[in-house]
Order: structure tokens, then C-alpha cells, then sequence
């Protein structure tokens, strides 16, 4: 068997390994872009928090279909998420608290509770398949749930994304310019959590977050330009996506830690390696050329 | 049209239960400079931000036939994340806000502003670095091309010149000269006295409440200062960081 045929056999003899593909090539393209913008709005472990918080809404919907269906899950995931995306923005609005650590106690309180929905209803095997992600569950219509949140994801982050980025860097100067800094943060929290979503059947709800922040740290690594930066991590998530689904197939091994783990891999390469890395540092001494 | 371009009657603001500035009333003239100084904590910054609507607050403020967009607000050099991967470039760009809006292009005649702006400042050929890579002055001068792009009537600067060189100071401060020639109305939060009395004709001084506004020469005096100091530590600590939180 050539190397080539090693490449591409799994994904030509087996339909579920091609909707995966799809499916994962999918998550990546959007995940990696937000990740970026997650990252550069500090709001990296927003994104974890944000993970852990969709899994109640995550289980009701396992529960109710009676199995991994993408659409079900979806939705109560994106109930409960934004329900603490909400509530902690309020609760921080309303006391002292500052936005992370309402974030913290509501994602925990939300973590909880699904944890005990899914031991309460289901099998320790159900709460892995939630967690981690099961490939061989993406059907059709999950793939056209994907692909439309994809689609969604990228085109409302071109629409938003001068506002989003100025409300980053100087809010003051887009209140004065008379947009809305709260009505941005909320379209992207919202996007994250569909990204999340997204992520649930080919990673599982806990590792999709790996999705958006370890594309996201990669291309900061290597490059300090947005554009750059947004494209960078949209294509490692796509290697990590394809490499991954490869890797787990011929180890027989869950498909959603491998691409996360994958991913890892380039990071440390980008760590090592990039032109901020610990190598370069130790082989030639900083330039102080303008 | 009238000779006032802003005016205020009786406004105040409090954060929570903590009043910050009271029963603030005067005009702003049309092509006038005005600098508001005063203690640290006095409200300065937060008189500014009613005045553009960002806090809310009690009492009027009456900005004429001025709309939002003729208004240029140059915010505290602090409140701005400058480890954002962008460019002086894409920064001074945004002036032509009000041109291309949320979602528009940046057109050529936006760069020709930006380049043009960039070269007021005495940016020349900085246009694609990083503004992470700047001095706090060069930043501050990327702040003021920003300003110039935007080609607002009404300028409001909260702190132009904190932490910024003197060469700088003196480079930004014939910008705002030159506003003035254009008939431009300048607002600015300022510390120094001796630039204030040297440049800004009008000054308004607040210490939670006006203490004096009008020329520069009646309202900076000794008696005036003394009072305003008085009466921000009657204000009370507590007040202060109360609204430092906030």
C-alpha cells in the first residue's frame, strides 16, 4: 500500500470517516478564527468556562433524542450556554463580582449539573461519548448543522468584525462613534458557543474548546499580524482536523483527543520552532534592528 | 447659528450611591479651547464622559445642532489595549468612521487622509507598525492623526499629554493651535498650569463642582486652587476609590 493510499483510504472506504472529515475540516475553519479573537479579547479561559458550562443542555438533549444527535444536543447546549454567558454577565453588572469569577461559579454550577443529569439517566459510556465526541455518530443532517454554523460563524464575523475589534483595543472610541460595545460581545459569545456546538460529535463538549485555543496560541506564536493570525490558526485546525482523524483510525483510538492532541503537537512545534520560539532565542541573540 | 457649541445646565453624575461631579452648569463657545483641570479624582474624566453621553447623568447637556459624529473624543492613552496585533495604519484609519461605518471599505481617500494625518504627526513611513512597537508619545501621536482623519468640530482630549515627552507636547499642542485657526472647539483634561495658562485660553476648574470657569487668568488663582484641593479631600478617600472601581 503506497503512502498516499495510506492517506486517503480510510475516508474512501468508509462513509463515516468522510462525513467526520467534513464535519471536522468544518469545525476547524470556523474554530480557529474565533479562538484568535477569543485570545486576543483575553478571554481564553471564557472559552473553557463556556465548554464545561454547555454540558446540562448538552445531556437533557442526549437524553431526550436518546442518543448523539447533533441538533438536540445543539440546542440545549446553546440554551445552557448562553443562559451562563448571561447570567454572569448580569450578575457581574449587578454586584461586585468581576465577569470571571460569576463565570467560574455559574460554569461550575452548570458542569455539575450536567455531570449528574448524564450519571442519573445514562451509562458511563454515554457521559464519554459526550465529553470526548463519538465520529461514528455524524450523520447527514449533523453535517449540514456544522457546515451551516461554519457558514454562519464566518460570514457575521466579517459583518462584525471592525466593531468587535475596536471594542477590543478602545472602547471608548465606538461608544463615540455611537456602537453598541455589549450588543458585539454578545454576538460573539454567541458564536462561541455555537462553535462549541459544533464541535460536540466529532471532539466531544470538553474538547472543542482545543479547537479554538490551540490554533489560536499557534498562530500568535507565529505571527503578530491579524489577518495572518486568523488564517494560520483556521489552517492548523484543518491539519490538526485531518491528521487526527487519520491517526485515530489506524490507532483505533477516540477521535476527538487525538486531533486535540495533534494540534498540541504543532503548538509545541510552533514553540520550539517559530520565530518567537525557545530555539531561535537560544541560536541567535535578539535583534535590536529596526 | 449660536456662538455656543455645548452647553450644560445642573449636570451631575454618580456612580452607585457615590456623586462624582453635582450641579455642573456653563457653555462651551463655538471655536473656543477649554482646559478642565483640577484634582486627581475630581470628576474631570467623568464630566467629559457625560459629556459624550458614555455615563449617564442628571440635568441637561444641549450639544446644538452637533451630532454624535461631529464630536472627536481621544481617550486616556490607559484605557487602550495596545497589544492588539494592528497597525498605525488600520488605527489612524478608523477617523474615517463616519465615512465608512461599521462595515465599509476603507476608501482611497481615507488613506490619503491617513497618510496625510500620519505626516502631521510627524509619523512619516510608520504606517505599518505594530502600535505595540511605539513610545507612549508616538502612540499619543497616532491618537492625534486618528483625530485628524476624523475632521470632527467638537474635540474632546481626556489627558492629551500624561507620560508624554516634552518634544511631543510641544509637537500636539500646535495641532491643537492649528484646530483653533480652523474655528475647531477644543475640550481638553489637563495638569500642567503653566501649558494650560500658556495655550488654552479658557479653562474650567472642577473639583466635583465647578470651583471657576472662564478665562484662564481669572479662574487659575490661588484662592481657586486652594478651594478645589479643600474640597476634593473633603470629597473623601472613600469617594475616590469608589469611583476608581467603577
Amino acid at each position: 500500500m503506497t503512502l498516499f493510499s495510506l492517506l486517503i483510504s480510510p475516508f474512501v472506504d468508509y462513509g463515516f470517516m468522510r462525513r467526520a472529515l467534513v464535519a471536522t475540516l468544518a469545525i476547524g475553519l470556523s474554530s480557529g478564527p474565533v479562538g484568535v479573537l477569543l485570545m486576543l479579547r483575553r478571554m481564553s479561559l471564557v472559552g473553557d468556562a463556556m465548554s464545561h458550562a454547555v454540558l446540562p443542555g448538552a445531556a437533557i438533549g442526549f437524553m431526550i433524542a436518546g442518543g448523539l444527535s447533533l441538533p438536540a444536543m445543539g440546542l440545549g447546549g446553546l440554551i445552557a450556554g448562553l443562559s451562563v454567558a448571561l447570567l454572569s454577565g448580569l450578575v457581574s453588572r449587578v454586584t461586585s463580582l468581576r465577569e470571571d469569577a460569576s463565570f467560574a461559579s455559574f460554569y461550575l454550577m452548570s458542569l455539575a449539573l450536567g455531570v449528574m443529569i448524564v450519571s442519573l439517566h445514562g451509562s458511563n459510556l454515554d457521559l464519554l461519548h459526550v465529553l470526548f465526541g463519538t465520529i461514528l455518530a455524524v450523520d447527514n443532517s449533523a453535517l449540514f448543522l456544522v457546515g451551516g454554523i461554519t457558514s454562519c460563524t464566518l460570514l457575521v464575523l466579517a459583518m462584525v468584525y471592525r466593531p468587535l475589534i475596536v471594542e477590543c483595543i478602545d472602547p471608548g472610541f465606538l461608544r463615540a462613534v455611537g456602537g453598541r460595545g455589549a450588543v458585539f460581545h454578545f454576538i460573539f459569545l454567541l458564536i462561541v458557543v455555537l462553535n462549541l456546538v459544533s464541535g460536540f460529535q466529532t471532539l466531544g463538549t470538553l474538547m472543542a474548546v482545543g479547537m479554538m485555543m490551540l490554533p489560536a496560541a499557534i498562530a500568535q506564536l507565529l505571527s503578530r499580524r491579524l489577518t495572518t493570525m486568523l488564517m494560520i490558526a483556521a489552517a492548523s485546525a484543518v491539519v490538526s482536523g485531518y491528521v487526527g482523524l487519520v491517526l485515530s483510525y489506524y490507532l483505533s483510538v477516540a477521535s476527538g483527543p487525538t486531533i486535540i492532541l495533534v494540534c498540541s503537537f504543532i503548538y509545541i512545534l510552533a514553540l520550539l520552532f517559530g520565530p518567537n520560539g525557545f530555539l531561535w532565542r537560544m541560536v541567535r541573540p535578539v535583534s535590536h534592528n529596526l | 447659528m449660536s456662538s455656543v457649541a455645548i452647553c450644560v445646565d445642573d449636570l451631575s453624575v454618580s456612580y452607585g450611591s457615590t456623586p462624582a461631579i453635582r450641579g455642573v452648569s456653563g457653555a462651551f463657545e463655538h471655536g473656543s479651547l477649554t482646559a478642565i483641570a483640577g484634582p486627581n479624582g475630581a470628576g474631570k474624566s467623568t464630566f467629559l464622559k457625560a459629556l459624550m453621553g458614555e455615563v449617564s447623568a442628571t440635568g441637561t447637556i444641549d450639544r446644538g445642532a452637533l451630532k454624535a459624529r461631529d464630536i472627536g473624543y481621544l481617550p486616556q492613552a490607559s484605557s487602550i489595549d495596545r497589544s492588539f496585533p494592528i497597525t498605525v495604519a488600520d488605527v489612524v484609519c478608523l477617523g474615517a468612521w463616519k465615512h465608512m461605518g461599521f462595515f465599509g471599505g476603507v476608501s482611497s481617500k481615507a488613506t490619503i487622509a491617513m497618510r496625510q494625518a500620519l505626516q502631521d504627526v510627524g509619523l512619516v513611513g510608520m504606517g505599518d507598525r505594530h502600535i505595540n512597537a511605539l513610545s507612549v508619545g508616538q502612540f499619543q501621536r497616532v491618537l492625534f492623526a486618528r483625530l485628524l482623519v476624523q475632521d470632527a468640530k467638537v474635540l474632546v482630549l481626556d489627558e492629551p499629554f500624561t507620560a508624554v515627552d516634552s518634544r511631543t507636547v510641544h509637537d500636539l499642542t500646535q495641532i491643537i493651535l492649528k484646530w483653533k485657526q480652523e474655528g475647531r472647539t477644543v475640550i481638553a483634561v489637563l495638569h500642567d498650569f503653566d501649558q494650560i495658562r500658556a495655550t488654552f485660553p479658557r479653562t474650567l476648574l472642577l473639583s466635583h463642582t465647578v470651583i471657576g470657569w472662564g478665562s484662564t487668568k481669572d479662574v487659575l488663582t490661588d484662592k481657586n486652587l486652594n478651594r478645589a484641593r479643600a474640597l476634593a479631600e473633603q470629597w473623601g478617600e472613600s469617594t475616590d476609590q469608589r469611583q476608581y472601581l467603577a
